[in-house]
């Protein structure tokens, strides 16, 4: 009976081992002729396109999209650099395209493919070109914005939020909401003080974190997407939001209004990249070429309400949007801001060290 | 023979669930970011930012399991004490809430507490002064207690209703007031539920970074927050798992604390 018993274990060992093998086999095979399979990784943020793009990219070219998602940077970093996802396009910020650039971990975009790069305004291009991307070699950017105050006009006087410093007041006392998010919030802060928010010098950072100390009383709430909820419901006076989400928030609450200040402010740039190790590079560049099409930027602008750096779809506009200064700020606005860098593992360090001090103030 | 065979599987599991995840924390604890040796994440605990969060993580835990502590024991006296026929139903009411998914209970406080929520609404219907509760410590303790209070509850109640009536009657015959019963019998016997409990409340809410994020309105952090920043954004594994190694010193002390108390063991399921 026991001798039987064990015979039967040595079976079930067995089968296992035969099922584990042809899972191997049937993996390696796969592997070899991934070059010619007609699909397209793409690893997004989260809610960041029009859905029926990705169906209509497929019915146009037979290449299916895989589309997976990431809220934040820093989430899809390790997935990257650790190889534990092996993506075709990843759509990432400004900062972090330079950190993976001077990694190694983008291959350079051959813009010889992408037919519809001429639609990208040449502005944006140069931003990218002096600030994260010198020559414009790895990033096509997707999507830019600005940050700012959204404030209640009713409550909140217009002339204050022209410098960042209105959120210091103390005549909002529990009635600011402000960014919980290390980079943006530090990079205010540098602001107000007449800094460049990429600094990454002890003495500067320790003066915005401890100025970011003394407002912590003011502050009611440190959100990042509920911020405009709560503008939008009356919980707050005036809080620090994305100009996409101001277009929103405007159309809930008639009373809320957008202002950049003087000193000027943070601009992020979402761009399209190619990682180094992706297996399909021409599907991925036929992916980044119907992004830059004008419809599909306009389908995109119309479901997202972000800034394009698509003049094409621009142009296609309602007069509404196509010359709105909250999409769309002047000049002058765009020449005062400034991009994130990346700064470095020791300026990550540093900036994590003063947003410590801050936060458990 | 074959029982050791039907262990494999828990083994596999062991040893990818805790094993080498446990392994891998004290490899990144003891490095820097090249690789080599280096116990500065681990002394990190000592620079004041890391103190003051751990400080208040350690006072904030206190209280709600203090809070926890007293709020289950008398529920659980009472249910003992009771005629009622239906004791059972009344803690699957106390623990019907661990039904719904943590993170919405303490959302559905957040929602509660904000500013012009429900709660305030309530006490200006009543014409009572209204007052900010969220984004204070005591929000945090409130999330706490009211996430965790299920984890005190039960060991208590299964404990003290395994307690053999017989053995109170005969201190009663022998000429013990309800006091005495209570300080000589009752609670010497509960122990081992007390102690289960105040592990199962005060260690998820030493290590919490989730109620104090979504309550504190991140004005307030915890050890937890620090913890999960330096994975998160600013991308310092190294620091991270340093700390987490002392986070797991303060659980082990405790535990052994906890365990001096129970020395029989028998309410330890941790």
């Amino acid at each position: 009976m026991k001798l039987l018993r064990v015979e039967k274990t040595y079976k079930i060992i067995a089968v296992c081992g035969f099922v584990l093998l042809s899972f191997m086999a049937t993996l390696l095979l796969t592997g070899c002729q991934r070059e010619d399979e007609k699909e397209v990784h793409v690893f997004c943020y989260g809610d960041y396109m029009d859905p029926s793009i990705p169906k209509d990219f497929e019915k146009e070219t037979g290449i299916k999209v895989i589309l997976d998602t990431f809220d934040t940077n820093e989430q899809l970093y390790p997935v990257i650099k650790n190889r534990a996802g092996v993506y075709d396009v990843i759509c990432i910020s400004d900062y972090m395209a330079e950190r993976m650039k001077n990694e190694n971990l983008l291959g350079e975009i051959d813009k010889k493919q992408l037919k519809h790069y001429k639609n990208l305004d040449k502005e944006y291009l140069k931003l990218a070109d002096r600030s994260f991307d010198r020559g414009n070699k790895y990033a096509v950017p997707y999507q830019w914005g600005t940050v700012g105050i959204l404030y209640n006009k009713k409550r909140v006087d217009a002339r204050d939020v022209q410098s960042w410093k209105a959120l210091w007041n103390g005549k909002y006392k529990g009635k600011i909401l402000m960014q919980d998010s290390l980079r943006d919030t530090m990079g205010i802060a540098l602001k107000a003080l007449g800094y460049s928010l990429n600094s990454a010098d002890g003495k500067k950072l320790s003066e915005a974190a401890n100025y970011l100390s003394r407002q912590k009383p003011l502050v009611y709430k440190y959100a990042n997407d509920s911020a405009r909820d709560l503008l939008i419901g009356n919980s707050a006076d005036l809080g620090v939001v994305w100009n996409g989400e101001a277009i929103y928030s405007k159309e809930l609450n008639k009373d809320l209004e957008f202002a950049v200040p003087k000193e000027g402010t943070e601009i992020f740039v979402d761009s399209w990249c190619i990682p180094r190790n992706a297996f399909h590079r021409e599907n991925a560049h036929m992916f980044i070429d119907y992004m830059c099409r004008k419809e599909a930027a306009y389908r995109n602008f119309k479901y997202l309400k972000y800034s394009t750096p698509n003049k094409a779809a621009r142009s296609l506009m309602t007069e509404k949007y196509k010359n709105n200064p909250v999409i769309f700020p002047s000049k002058e606005i765009l020449d005062r801001s400034e991009a994130l860098r990346d700064v470095g593992p020791d300026g990550d360090d540093l900036y994590s060290k003063y947003w410590k001090i801050f936060k458990s103030h | 023979m074959y029982k050791k065979y039907f262990a494999f599987p828990y083994v596999f599991w062991i040893l990818c669930g805790t094993i080498i995840p446990i392994g891998m924390i004290f490899y990144y604890g003891f490095t820097d970011r090249s690789g080599m040796f280096t116990t500065a994440n681990v002394l990190a605990i000592l620079e004041p930012v890391h103190r003051k969060a751990l400080g208040m993580s350690l006072l904030l835990s206190l209280i709600s399991t203090l809070i926890c502590l007293l709020t289950a024991f008398p529920l659980a006296l009472i249910l003992k004490g009771s005629r009622l026929g239906r004791k059972g139903f009344m803690v699957f009411i106390f623990v019907l809430p661990m039904w719904m998914n943590f993170l919405l209970r303490t959302m559905a406080w957040q929602v509660i507490l904000e500013k012009g929520g429900i709660f305030n609404t309530m006490l200006s219907y009543l014409h009572l002064p209204q007052f900010q509760l969220i984004n204070t410590p005591a929000a945090i303790v409130l999330g706490m207690v009211y996430d965790f209070l299920p984890f005190m509850v039960l060991p208590i109640y299964n404990v003290l209703m395994k307690i053999d009536g017989n053995i109170i009657e005969a201190a009663y015959d022998l000429g013990a007031g309800r006091g005495k019963v209570f300080s000589s019998v009752v609670l010497p016997l509960s122990v081992p539920g007390i102690v289960s409990g105040v592990t199962m409340v005060f260690v998820p809410s030493l290590t919490t970074f989730v109620i104090s994020n979504i309550l504190g309105g991140g004005k307030i952090y915890l050890i937890g927050n620090i913890i999960e920043q330096e994975f998160t954004t600013s991308a310092n594994w190294n620091l991270g798992s340093g700390l987490s190694l002392v986070m797991m010193l303060f659980i082990v002390i405790s535990m052994a604390i906890l365990r001096v108390l129970d020395s029989k063991g028998e309410g330890n399921f941790i």
